[in-house]
């Protein structure tokens, strides 16, 4: 997967560089900007009010 | 090729348990920071309070505008928890609500009216601002800052483990639900044990004293702290 992203950037290996760490980047604050908000509802000890 | 996908999820748990232990506290403090100026403005700009002369009527605090979720009532001190503890209570309880700090149950009293000033709050995670419930003590203060008034609660009664569908922890009354209230109380909620949703841990407090705002004006547990 990573060697086949890497084939595919466009440009010399500094330009590789630089598009793969804005790659890394995207990913990683879709995660903590969408992903996690979502998937942490599912945990326990988010849970302090007291129910019907 | 599997190796990789396996590593890739190893990386992505590893960055939710940081984002889980470090990031909420970081998005909670700038929540909290945020409601802190808000409130503070709307408080000087507060029609009940010209010029700094403190209102001689501790109600007026519980006739006040309207509040929609999400926004901040009231901040809550506890000496017990450090002389630099002091928590922006927000509107609601949805999980929303709760991220930026501790939540006021909805359709609960307001500070220092008669009936139950509920509020639940994070023991793990988003600031957990009720990270030291189990140190607190019977008789513990719990100052709590509105727009006109310190109101201060005694801890009377921490009861834990109870179930997860004890609702009427937050009813006007908790211990004695077929009479309406006679007094101002506040119960927090929040999950127990740490880390774990099975039960709730419960803290009931009654107001022993209200301060109108003024200059100069402390109340006596914050006082000791100062």
């Amino acid at each position: 997967m990573y060697p086949w992203i890497w084939r595919h950037l466009p440009g010399p290996w500094p330009v590789k560089t630089v598009l793969s760490l804005a790659l890394v980047v995207i990913a990683v604050s879709a995660l903590v900007l969408y992903v996690f908000p979502w998937a942490e509802q599912a945990l326990p000890f988010l849970q302090v009010t007291v129910e019907e | 090729m599997i190796g990789e996908l396996l590593l890739t999820a190893g990386m992505i748990i590893l960055l939710f348990v940081g984002y889980q232990l470090f990031w909420t506290g970081v998005e909670t403090g700038q929540a909290q920071d945020s409601l802190k100026d808000q409130l503070f403005a709307q408080w000087a700009d507060d029609p009940r309070l010209p010029q700094g002369t403190p209102t001689t009527d501790p109600t007026a605090a519980a006739a006040a505008a309207p509040l929609t979720l999400g926004d901040g009532v009231a901040i809550i001190r506890v000496p017990r928890w450090g002389s630099d503890y002091a928590w922006v209570v927000v509107e609601g309880v949805r999980i929303e609500d709760l991220r930026r700090g501790p939540g006021h149950y909805p359709d609960t009293a307001l500070p220092g009216a008669v009936g139950n000033f509920a509020v639940a709050g994070h023991r793990t995670t988003y600031g957990a601002p009720f990270y030291n419930v189990e140190e607190l003590r019977t008789g513990d203060e719990i100052v709590v800052e509105t727009a006109t008034s310190w109101l201060t609660y005694a801890v009377a009664e921490i009861t834990y483990p109870v179930p997860v569908d004890s609702s009427w922890a937050v009813s006007p009354n908790p211990h004695d639900l077929a009479t309406p209230p006679t007094q101002a109380m506040m119960t927090m909620t929040t999950c127990h044990p740490r880390f774990s949703s099975s039960f709730r841990f419960l803290v009931f407090s009654e107001l022993v004293e209200t301060l109108p705002k003024g200059d100069g004006v402390v109340p006596a547990a914050l006082a000791q702290v100062a």
